[in-house]
Protein backbone atom coordinates (compact mmCIF):
# COMPACT_ATOMS: atom_id res chain seq x y z
CA UNK A 1 0.00 0.00 0.00
CA UNK A 2 1.09 3.56 -0.51
CA UNK A 3 -0.16 6.83 0.86
CA UNK A 4 0.24 10.54 0.33
CA UNK A 5 1.14 12.53 3.47
CA UNK A 6 0.43 16.24 3.92
CA UNK A 7 1.89 18.31 6.79
CA UNK A 8 0.87 21.98 7.26
CA UNK A 9 0.58 22.38 11.03
CA UNK A 10 3.00 25.28 11.45
CA UNK A 11 5.42 27.03 9.13
CA UNK A 12 6.64 24.19 6.91
CA UNK A 13 4.75 22.57 4.07
CA UNK A 14 5.77 18.90 3.88
CA UNK A 15 4.53 16.42 1.27
CA UNK A 16 5.60 12.78 0.88
CA UNK A 17 4.56 9.41 -0.48
CA UNK A 18 5.30 6.33 1.64
CA UNK A 19 5.13 2.72 0.47
CA UNK A 20 4.95 -0.29 2.80
CA UNK A 21 6.90 -2.44 0.34
CA UNK A 22 4.19 -5.04 -0.05
CA UNK A 23 3.57 -4.20 -3.71
CA UNK A 24 5.92 -3.58 -6.61
CA UNK A 25 7.86 -0.75 -4.92
CA UNK A 26 10.47 -1.13 -2.18
CA UNK A 27 9.53 -0.20 1.38
CA UNK A 28 10.14 3.39 2.36
CA UNK A 29 9.70 6.99 1.27
CA UNK A 30 9.06 7.08 -2.50
CA UNK A 31 9.41 10.85 -2.75
CA UNK A 32 9.22 13.83 -0.45
CA UNK A 33 9.36 17.61 -0.60
CA UNK A 34 9.62 20.28 2.04
CA UNK A 35 9.05 23.97 1.75
CA UNK A 36 10.12 26.01 4.76
CA UNK A 37 8.62 29.43 5.37
CA UNK A 38 11.35 30.45 7.79
CA UNK A 39 12.80 32.95 5.33
CA UNK A 40 9.34 34.47 4.79
CA UNK A 41 8.79 34.94 8.51
CA UNK A 42 12.33 36.15 9.15
CA UNK A 43 11.52 39.22 7.05
CA UNK A 44 8.83 40.05 9.59
CA UNK A 45 10.91 39.15 12.64
CA UNK A 46 8.30 36.79 13.97
CA UNK A 47 5.64 34.25 13.16
CA UNK A 48 2.75 35.38 11.01
CA UNK A 49 -0.05 32.84 11.38
CA UNK A 50 -2.18 34.26 8.58
CA UNK A 51 0.78 34.47 6.23
CA UNK A 52 1.63 30.87 7.14
CA UNK A 53 -1.83 29.73 6.07
CA UNK A 54 -1.67 31.64 2.80
CA UNK A 55 1.75 30.25 2.05
CA UNK A 56 0.45 26.72 2.65
CA UNK A 57 -2.40 27.44 0.23
CA UNK A 58 0.16 28.50 -2.37
CA UNK A 59 2.59 25.63 -1.88
CA UNK A 60 0.61 22.50 -1.03
CA UNK A 61 -0.88 21.61 -4.45
CA UNK A 62 2.30 22.34 -6.48
CA UNK A 63 4.33 20.26 -4.02
CA UNK A 64 1.86 17.36 -4.29
CA UNK A 65 2.21 17.51 -8.09
CA UNK A 66 6.00 17.56 -7.81
CA UNK A 67 6.06 14.61 -5.43
CA UNK A 68 3.74 12.53 -7.68
CA UNK A 69 5.90 13.39 -10.67
CA UNK A 70 9.14 12.51 -8.91
CA UNK A 71 7.62 9.22 -7.73
CA UNK A 72 6.37 8.59 -11.27
CA UNK A 73 2.93 7.83 -9.88
CA UNK A 74 -0.62 9.02 -10.50
CA UNK A 75 -3.38 9.44 -7.92
CA UNK A 76 -4.74 6.07 -9.10
CA UNK A 77 -1.61 4.43 -7.67
CA UNK A 78 -2.38 5.68 -4.15
CA UNK A 79 -4.37 3.90 -1.44
CA UNK A 80 -5.09 6.84 0.80
CA UNK A 81 -4.43 10.45 1.73
CA UNK A 82 -3.10 11.36 5.19
CA UNK A 83 -2.96 14.89 6.58
CA UNK A 84 -2.02 16.50 9.90
CA UNK A 85 -5.26 17.35 11.71
CA UNK A 86 -3.62 18.74 14.88
CA UNK A 87 -2.16 20.00 17.10
CA UNK A 88 -0.88 23.24 15.59
CA UNK A 89 -1.94 26.64 14.29
CA UNK A 90 -5.60 26.35 13.36
CA UNK A 91 -5.42 28.30 10.09
CA UNK A 92 -2.38 26.37 8.92
CA UNK A 93 -3.95 23.02 9.87
CA UNK A 94 -7.15 23.85 8.01
CA UNK A 95 -5.24 24.18 4.73
CA UNK A 96 -3.82 20.65 4.90
CA UNK A 97 -7.09 19.20 6.23
CA UNK A 98 -9.26 20.73 3.55
CA UNK A 99 -6.89 19.91 0.69
CA UNK A 100 -6.22 16.40 1.99
CA UNK A 101 -9.87 15.57 2.68
CA UNK A 102 -11.00 16.98 -0.68
CA UNK A 103 -8.34 15.14 -2.67
CA UNK A 104 -9.26 11.88 -0.98
CA UNK A 105 -12.91 12.48 -1.86
CA UNK A 106 -12.09 13.46 -5.44
CA UNK A 107 -9.81 10.48 -5.94
CA UNK A 108 -12.19 8.09 -4.20
CA UNK A 109 -9.66 7.19 -1.48
CA UNK A 110 -9.85 6.88 2.30
CA UNK A 111 -8.86 10.02 4.22
CA UNK A 112 -6.64 9.69 7.29
CA UNK A 113 -6.31 12.53 9.83
CA UNK A 114 -2.96 12.24 11.65
CA UNK A 115 -1.78 13.55 15.03
CA UNK A 116 1.32 15.67 14.43
CA UNK A 117 3.16 14.39 17.52
CA UNK A 118 2.41 10.77 16.60
CA UNK A 119 4.14 11.56 13.31
CA UNK A 120 7.23 12.79 15.20
CA UNK A 121 7.16 9.77 17.53
CA UNK A 122 7.16 7.36 14.61
CA UNK A 123 9.66 9.26 12.44
CA UNK A 124 12.57 6.96 13.46
CA UNK A 125 10.59 4.12 11.79
CA UNK A 126 11.59 5.66 8.47
CA UNK A 127 15.24 4.76 9.10
CA UNK A 128 17.10 1.50 8.48
CA UNK A 129 17.67 0.87 12.15
CA UNK A 130 14.11 0.72 13.46
CA UNK A 131 13.41 0.64 17.22
CA UNK A 132 11.20 -2.20 18.41
CA UNK A 133 8.23 -1.52 20.69
CA UNK A 134 8.13 -0.76 23.56
CA UNK A 135 10.42 2.27 23.88
CA UNK A 136 10.65 5.63 25.60
CA UNK A 137 10.44 8.68 23.35
CA UNK A 138 11.67 12.18 24.09
CA UNK A 139 9.93 14.79 21.92
CA UNK A 140 11.74 18.11 21.99
CA UNK A 141 10.93 21.12 19.85
CA UNK A 142 10.09 24.80 20.08
CA UNK A 143 6.55 24.02 21.11
CA UNK A 144 6.87 20.72 23.00
CA UNK A 145 8.99 18.86 25.52
CA UNK A 146 7.57 15.49 26.54
CA UNK A 147 8.55 11.99 27.54
CA UNK A 148 6.25 9.27 26.28
CA UNK A 149 6.19 5.54 26.79
CA UNK A 150 5.33 3.90 23.47
CA UNK A 151 3.99 0.35 23.55
CA UNK A 152 2.72 0.31 20.00
CA UNK A 153 1.06 2.57 17.49
CA UNK A 154 -1.53 4.63 19.34
CA UNK A 155 -0.48 3.16 22.69
CA UNK A 156 1.11 6.16 24.32
CA UNK A 157 1.53 6.99 27.96
CA UNK A 158 2.64 10.51 28.84
CA UNK A 159 5.43 10.15 31.41
CA UNK A 160 6.31 13.80 31.78
CA UNK A 161 6.24 17.16 30.04
CA UNK A 162 7.35 20.74 30.48
CA UNK A 163 5.29 22.64 33.02
CA UNK A 164 6.20 25.97 31.44
CA UNK A 165 8.54 26.69 28.50
CA UNK A 166 9.46 24.04 25.93
CA UNK A 167 13.19 23.27 25.64
CA UNK A 168 13.41 24.81 22.17
CA UNK A 169 11.64 27.91 23.41
CA UNK A 170 14.14 28.28 26.28
CA UNK A 171 16.93 28.02 23.67
CA UNK A 172 15.33 30.76 21.57
CA UNK A 173 14.70 33.07 24.53
CA UNK A 174 18.16 32.67 26.03
CA UNK A 175 19.58 33.33 22.57
CA UNK A 176 17.63 36.57 22.61
CA UNK A 177 19.17 37.47 25.98
CA UNK A 178 22.57 36.87 24.35
CA UNK A 179 21.66 39.32 21.61
CA UNK A 180 20.90 36.77 18.88
CA UNK A 181 18.01 37.22 16.47
CA UNK A 182 14.83 35.29 17.18
CA UNK A 183 14.57 32.29 16.82
CA UNK A 184 18.21 31.92 17.78
CA UNK A 185 18.38 28.41 19.29
CA UNK A 186 20.65 26.92 16.59
CA UNK A 187 22.83 30.07 16.65
CA UNK A 188 23.22 29.68 20.43
CA UNK A 189 24.42 26.09 19.93
CA UNK A 190 26.95 27.33 17.41
CA UNK A 191 28.12 29.99 19.86
CA UNK A 192 28.46 27.35 22.59
CA UNK A 193 31.05 25.48 20.50
CA UNK A 194 33.55 28.22 21.42
CA UNK A 195 32.55 28.21 25.09
CA UNK A 196 34.66 27.21 28.08
CA UNK A 197 33.43 24.36 30.22
CA UNK A 198 33.02 25.19 33.89
CA UNK A 199 33.20 28.98 33.85
CA UNK A 200 29.49 29.32 34.58
CA UNK A 201 27.25 26.78 36.23
CA UNK A 202 23.50 26.91 35.72
CA UNK A 203 20.90 24.81 37.58
CA UNK A 204 19.44 21.53 36.29
CA UNK A 205 15.79 22.35 36.99
CA UNK A 206 13.59 19.74 38.67
CA UNK A 207 16.26 17.03 38.63
CA UNK A 208 16.62 17.11 42.42
CA UNK A 209 13.11 15.77 42.96
CA UNK A 210 11.29 12.70 41.70
CA UNK A 211 9.16 12.82 38.60
CA UNK A 212 9.60 13.25 34.90
CA UNK A 213 8.30 16.76 34.31
CA UNK A 214 10.53 19.52 33.00
CA UNK A 215 10.74 23.23 33.73
CA UNK A 216 12.88 25.44 31.53
CA UNK A 217 11.54 28.87 32.40
CA UNK A 218 13.73 29.16 35.51
CA UNK A 219 16.83 28.15 33.54
CA UNK A 220 16.25 31.01 31.13
CA UNK A 221 15.92 33.34 34.14
CA UNK A 222 19.13 31.97 35.68
CA UNK A 223 20.98 32.60 32.41
CA UNK A 224 19.52 36.12 32.40
CA UNK A 225 20.83 36.72 35.92
CA UNK A 226 24.35 35.61 34.95
CA UNK A 227 24.27 37.87 31.88
CA UNK A 228 23.13 40.89 33.88
CA UNK A 229 25.80 40.34 36.54
CA UNK A 230 28.51 39.97 33.90
CA UNK A 231 27.43 43.12 32.09
CA UNK A 232 27.45 45.07 35.38
CA UNK A 233 30.90 43.68 36.19
CA UNK A 234 32.28 44.63 32.78
CA UNK A 235 30.80 48.11 32.99
CA UNK A 236 32.34 48.61 36.44
CA UNK A 237 35.70 47.89 34.81
CA UNK A 238 35.04 50.51 32.16
CA UNK A 239 34.18 48.05 29.38
CA UNK A 240 31.14 48.39 27.15
CA UNK A 241 29.59 45.04 27.96
CA UNK A 242 30.19 41.33 27.74
CA UNK A 243 33.00 40.19 25.44
CA UNK A 244 32.62 37.49 22.83
CA UNK A 245 34.16 34.77 24.99
CA UNK A 246 31.76 35.48 27.85
CA UNK A 247 28.82 35.22 25.44
CA UNK A 248 30.12 31.83 24.31
CA UNK A 249 30.71 30.69 27.90
CA UNK A 250 27.14 31.55 28.92
CA UNK A 251 25.83 29.78 25.80
CA UNK A 252 27.92 26.75 26.71
CA UNK A 253 26.65 26.67 30.30
CA UNK A 254 23.05 27.02 29.13
CA UNK A 255 23.23 24.28 26.52
CA UNK A 256 25.03 22.01 28.97
CA UNK A 257 22.29 22.56 31.55
CA UNK A 258 19.48 21.80 29.06
CA UNK A 259 21.22 18.71 27.70
CA UNK A 260 22.03 17.41 31.18
CA UNK A 261 18.47 17.98 32.36
CA UNK A 262 17.00 16.17 29.36
CA UNK A 263 19.50 13.34 29.78
CA UNK A 264 18.83 12.92 33.52
CA UNK A 265 15.08 12.68 32.85
CA UNK A 266 15.55 10.27 29.94
CA UNK A 267 17.67 7.99 32.11
CA UNK A 268 15.09 8.17 34.86
CA UNK A 269 12.27 7.37 32.40
CA UNK A 270 14.14 4.36 30.99
CA UNK A 271 14.83 3.04 34.49
CA UNK A 272 11.27 3.64 35.64
CA UNK A 273 9.83 1.81 32.60
CA UNK A 274 12.59 -0.81 32.71
CA UNK A 275 13.28 -0.20 29.05
CA UNK A 276 16.51 0.20 27.13
CA UNK A 277 15.41 1.79 23.88
CA UNK A 278 15.20 5.56 23.65
CA UNK A 279 13.82 7.49 20.66
CA UNK A 280 14.36 11.21 20.24
CA UNK A 281 12.50 13.39 17.77
CA UNK A 282 11.50 17.01 17.17
CA UNK A 283 13.60 20.01 16.14
CA UNK A 284 15.89 20.04 19.19
CA UNK A 285 16.74 16.35 18.62
CA UNK A 286 19.04 17.53 15.82
CA UNK A 287 21.28 19.12 18.50
CA UNK A 288 24.67 17.35 18.33
CA UNK A 289 25.51 17.84 22.00
CA UNK A 290 22.16 16.27 23.01
CA UNK A 291 22.68 13.29 20.70
CA UNK A 292 26.15 12.63 22.11
CA UNK A 293 24.94 12.83 25.69
CA UNK A 294 21.97 10.52 25.09
CA UNK A 295 24.18 8.02 23.26
CA UNK A 296 26.43 8.03 26.34
CA UNK A 297 23.68 7.43 28.90
CA UNK A 298 21.90 4.73 26.89
CA UNK A 299 25.21 2.96 26.35
CA UNK A 300 25.81 2.92 30.10
CA UNK A 301 22.36 1.36 30.55
CA UNK A 302 23.16 -1.23 27.92
CA UNK A 303 20.59 0.29 25.57
CA UNK A 304 20.43 2.25 22.37
CA UNK A 305 19.24 5.63 21.17
CA UNK A 306 17.31 6.02 17.90
CA UNK A 307 16.64 9.19 15.97
CA UNK A 308 15.43 10.22 12.55
CA UNK A 309 17.81 11.73 10.00
CA UNK A 310 18.11 15.51 10.50
CA UNK A 311 15.59 16.40 7.77
CA UNK A 312 12.92 14.27 9.49
CA UNK A 313 13.64 15.75 12.95
CA UNK A 314 11.79 18.92 12.06
CA UNK A 315 8.29 18.97 10.57
CA UNK A 316 7.93 16.94 7.38
CA UNK A 317 5.40 15.06 5.25
CA UNK A 318 7.19 11.70 5.45
CA UNK A 319 6.33 11.11 9.10
CA UNK A 320 2.69 11.99 8.43
CA UNK A 321 2.57 9.56 5.50
CA UNK A 322 4.12 6.82 7.66
CA UNK A 323 1.80 7.37 10.64
CA UNK A 324 -1.14 7.72 8.22
CA UNK A 325 -0.41 4.38 6.59
CA UNK A 326 -0.43 2.60 9.95
CA UNK A 327 -3.81 4.15 10.70
CA UNK A 328 -5.12 3.39 7.19
CA UNK A 329 -4.23 -0.26 7.64
CA UNK A 330 -6.21 -0.22 10.89
CA UNK A 331 -9.25 0.91 8.91
CA UNK A 332 -9.30 4.68 9.42
CA UNK A 333 -11.43 6.55 6.89
CA UNK A 334 -12.57 9.94 8.12
CA UNK A 335 -16.04 11.14 7.23
CA UNK A 336 -16.51 14.11 4.94
CA UNK A 337 -16.82 16.73 7.68
CA UNK A 338 -13.15 17.35 8.35
CA UNK A 339 -11.93 19.35 11.29
CA UNK A 340 -8.67 20.79 12.58
CA UNK A 341 -7.85 20.17 16.26
CA UNK A 342 -5.36 22.79 17.54
CA UNK A 343 -5.21 21.12 20.99
CA UNK A 344 -5.19 17.34 20.96
CA UNK A 345 -3.66 15.32 23.83
CA UNK A 346 -1.47 12.50 22.49
CA UNK A 347 -2.74 9.93 24.98
CA UNK A 348 -6.33 10.19 23.68
CA UNK A 349 -5.45 8.42 20.41
CA UNK A 350 -6.85 4.98 19.75
CA UNK A 351 -4.51 1.99 19.69
CA UNK A 352 -3.84 0.18 16.43
CA UNK B 1 -42.81 67.30 41.39
CA UNK B 2 -40.94 69.69 39.21
CA UNK B 3 -38.72 70.73 42.06
CA UNK B 4 -38.10 67.12 42.86
CA UNK B 5 -37.18 66.38 39.26
CA UNK B 6 -34.86 69.34 39.18
CA UNK B 7 -33.31 68.21 42.36
CA UNK B 8 -32.70 64.73 41.08
CA UNK B 9 -31.28 66.07 37.80
CA UNK B 10 -28.95 68.32 39.72
CA UNK B 11 -28.00 65.49 42.01
CA UNK B 12 -27.32 63.27 39.02
CA UNK B 13 -25.22 65.96 37.41
CA UNK B 14 -23.32 66.41 40.62
CA UNK B 15 -22.74 62.72 40.93
CA UNK B 16 -21.63 62.50 37.33
CA UNK B 17 -19.27 65.42 37.80
CA UNK B 18 -17.97 63.86 40.89
CA UNK B 19 -17.44 60.60 39.04
CA UNK B 20 -15.62 62.29 36.21
CA UNK B 21 -13.51 64.20 38.67
CA UNK B 22 -12.79 61.10 40.69
CA UNK B 23 -12.01 59.16 37.51
CA UNK B 24 -9.23 61.61 36.86
CA UNK B 25 -7.93 61.37 40.35
CA UNK B 26 -8.16 57.65 40.86
CA UNK B 27 -5.53 56.01 38.66
CA UNK B 28 -3.54 54.93 41.66
CA UNK B 29 -0.39 52.94 41.85
CA UNK B 30 0.78 50.17 44.05
CA UNK B 31 4.38 49.03 44.38
CA UNK B 32 5.95 46.12 46.10
CA UNK B 33 8.79 43.66 46.28
CA UNK B 34 8.35 39.99 45.39
CA UNK B 35 10.95 37.93 47.24
CA UNK B 36 10.84 34.87 45.00
CA UNK B 37 8.80 32.84 42.54
CA UNK B 38 6.28 31.75 45.14
CA UNK B 39 5.67 35.40 46.09
CA UNK B 40 4.95 36.18 42.43
CA UNK B 41 2.49 33.28 42.26
CA UNK B 42 0.86 34.42 45.52
CA UNK B 43 0.37 37.89 44.02
CA UNK B 44 -1.36 36.35 40.99
CA UNK B 45 -3.63 34.33 43.27
CA UNK B 46 -4.50 37.44 45.27
CA UNK B 47 -5.62 39.17 42.07
CA UNK B 48 -7.73 36.12 41.21
CA UNK B 49 -9.42 36.18 44.61
CA UNK B 50 -10.37 39.82 44.13
CA UNK B 51 -11.78 39.18 40.65
CA UNK B 52 -13.75 36.13 41.82
CA UNK B 53 -15.21 37.66 44.95
CA UNK B 54 -15.61 41.34 44.11
CA UNK B 55 -16.01 41.79 40.36
CA UNK B 56 -18.86 40.95 38.05
CA UNK B 57 -16.78 41.27 34.92
CA UNK B 58 -13.30 40.24 33.85
CA UNK B 59 -10.25 42.45 33.76
CA UNK B 60 -7.71 43.18 31.06
CA UNK B 61 -4.13 43.26 32.34
CA UNK B 62 -1.09 44.37 30.37
CA UNK B 63 2.14 42.82 31.62
CA UNK B 64 5.50 44.50 31.08
CA UNK B 65 8.96 43.20 31.95
CA UNK B 66 12.08 41.62 30.47
CA UNK B 67 12.39 37.95 29.61
CA UNK B 68 12.40 36.06 32.91
CA UNK B 69 10.95 38.92 34.97
CA UNK B 70 7.96 36.80 36.00
CA UNK B 71 5.09 37.70 33.62
CA UNK B 72 4.14 34.07 33.00
CA UNK B 73 4.69 33.19 36.67
CA UNK B 74 2.31 35.93 37.82
CA UNK B 75 -0.26 34.76 35.27
CA UNK B 76 0.20 31.17 36.45
CA UNK B 77 -0.77 32.30 39.97
CA UNK B 78 -3.81 34.09 38.59
CA UNK B 79 -5.00 31.19 36.42
CA UNK B 80 -4.55 28.71 39.26
CA UNK B 81 -6.24 31.14 41.66
CA UNK B 82 -9.23 31.20 39.31
CA UNK B 83 -9.53 27.45 39.76
CA UNK B 84 -7.37 25.87 37.10
CA UNK B 85 -5.74 22.62 38.14
CA UNK B 86 -2.71 21.65 36.13
CA UNK B 87 0.10 23.31 34.26
CA UNK B 88 0.10 26.84 32.94
CA UNK B 89 2.45 26.69 30.00
CA UNK B 90 4.09 29.52 28.21
CA UNK B 91 1.86 30.67 25.33
CA UNK B 92 4.84 31.95 23.33
CA UNK B 93 4.40 29.42 20.52
CA UNK B 94 0.62 29.42 20.44
CA UNK B 95 0.15 33.19 21.07
CA UNK B 96 -2.79 32.45 23.38
CA UNK B 97 -3.72 29.73 25.88
CA UNK B 98 -7.39 29.60 26.91
CA UNK B 99 -8.65 28.37 30.29
CA UNK B 100 -12.35 27.68 30.83
CA UNK B 101 -12.98 27.94 34.56
CA UNK B 102 -16.49 27.72 35.96
CA UNK B 103 -18.12 31.08 35.17
CA UNK B 104 -14.93 32.62 33.85
CA UNK B 105 -12.77 32.42 30.80
CA UNK B 106 -9.13 33.34 31.22
CA UNK B 107 -6.93 34.05 28.21
CA UNK B 108 -3.18 34.17 28.58
CA UNK B 109 -1.62 35.97 25.64
CA UNK B 110 2.03 36.26 24.70
CA UNK B 111 2.42 38.53 21.71
CA UNK B 112 6.23 38.27 21.70
CA UNK B 113 6.35 36.48 18.36
CA UNK B 114 3.70 38.63 16.71
CA UNK B 115 5.03 40.70 13.84
CA UNK B 116 1.99 42.83 13.03
CA UNK B 117 -0.96 43.72 15.28
CA UNK B 118 -3.27 43.13 12.30
CA UNK B 119 -2.55 39.41 12.64
CA UNK B 120 -4.76 39.48 15.73
CA UNK B 121 -7.78 40.32 13.61
CA UNK B 122 -7.38 37.01 11.77
CA UNK B 123 -7.16 35.22 15.12
CA UNK B 124 -10.59 36.60 16.01
CA UNK B 125 -9.13 38.79 18.75
CA UNK B 126 -12.38 40.69 19.35
CA UNK B 127 -14.06 37.56 20.68
CA UNK B 128 -11.53 37.35 23.48
CA UNK B 129 -12.65 40.51 25.24
CA UNK B 130 -16.17 39.56 26.40
CA UNK B 131 -17.40 40.53 29.89
CA UNK B 132 -16.74 37.18 31.53
CA UNK B 133 -13.20 37.02 30.14
CA UNK B 134 -9.99 37.93 31.92
CA UNK B 135 -7.12 38.67 29.58
CA UNK B 136 -3.50 38.69 30.76
CA UNK B 137 -1.37 39.99 27.94
CA UNK B 138 2.42 39.72 27.75
CA UNK B 139 4.22 42.02 25.30
CA UNK B 140 1.04 44.09 24.71
CA UNK B 141 3.06 46.68 22.79
CA UNK B 142 3.14 44.21 19.88
CA UNK B 143 -0.64 44.23 19.62
CA UNK B 144 -1.48 47.88 20.22
CA UNK B 145 -4.48 49.10 18.30
CA UNK B 146 -6.03 45.63 18.15
CA UNK B 147 -6.36 44.76 21.82
CA UNK B 148 -8.71 46.22 24.41
CA UNK B 149 -7.35 48.96 26.68
CA UNK B 150 -6.12 47.64 30.04
CA UNK B 151 -7.79 47.92 33.43
CA UNK B 152 -4.42 47.30 35.05
CA UNK B 153 -0.87 47.77 33.92
CA UNK B 154 1.66 45.62 35.77
CA UNK B 155 5.40 46.16 35.47
CA UNK B 156 7.81 43.54 36.71
CA UNK B 157 11.52 44.22 36.98
CA UNK B 158 14.62 42.47 38.21
CA UNK B 159 16.06 43.49 41.55
CA UNK B 160 18.84 40.90 41.85
CA UNK B 161 17.10 37.63 42.74
CA UNK B 162 13.94 39.48 43.74
CA UNK B 163 11.41 41.30 41.59
CA UNK B 164 9.80 44.69 41.94
CA UNK B 165 6.16 44.93 40.96
CA UNK B 166 4.28 48.08 40.06
CA UNK B 167 0.54 47.84 39.58
CA UNK B 168 -1.22 50.77 38.01
CA UNK B 169 -4.97 51.26 37.63
CA UNK B 170 -6.07 52.37 34.19
CA UNK B 171 -9.87 52.28 34.68
CA UNK B 172 -12.38 52.44 37.52
CA UNK B 173 -12.46 48.65 37.46
CA UNK B 174 -8.71 48.56 37.85
CA UNK B 175 -8.99 50.99 40.74
CA UNK B 176 -11.41 48.63 42.47
CA UNK B 177 -8.83 45.87 42.21
CA UNK B 178 -6.01 48.03 43.53
CA UNK B 179 -8.07 49.21 46.50
CA UNK B 180 -8.96 45.64 47.33
CA UNK B 181 -5.29 44.70 47.29
CA UNK B 182 -4.50 46.51 50.51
Amino acid sequence: MRILGIETSCDETGIAIYDDGEGDLPKGIVAHRLYSQIAVHADYGGVVPELASRDHVRKTIPLIKEVLKEANLTPADLDGVAYTAGPGLVGALLVGCSIGRSLAYGWGLPAVPVHHMEGHLLAPMLEENVPEFPFVALLVSGGHTMLVRVDGIGRYELLGESVDDAAGEAFDKTAKLLGLDYPGGPALSKMAEQGTKGRFKLPRPMTDRPGLNFSFSGLKTAAGTVIRKEIALQKAQGNEGMDEQTHADVAYAFQEAVVDTLAIKCRRALQQCQLKRLVIAGGVSANTSLREKLAEITKKLGGEVFYPRPEFCTDNGAMIAYAGLQRLKAGTDADLSFKATPRWPLDTLSAV
Amino acid sequence: MLANDLLSVTANLLIRNFRIKSMKEILSNKQGLLADESATIAMGKKLADIVKTQLKQGIVVYLYGDLGAGKTTLTRGFVQGMGHIGHVKSPTYTLVEPYELHDWLVYHFDLYRLSDPEELEYMGIRDYFADNCCCFIEWPEKGLGMIKAPDLRIDLAYSDEQRTINIQAKTALGELVINALS
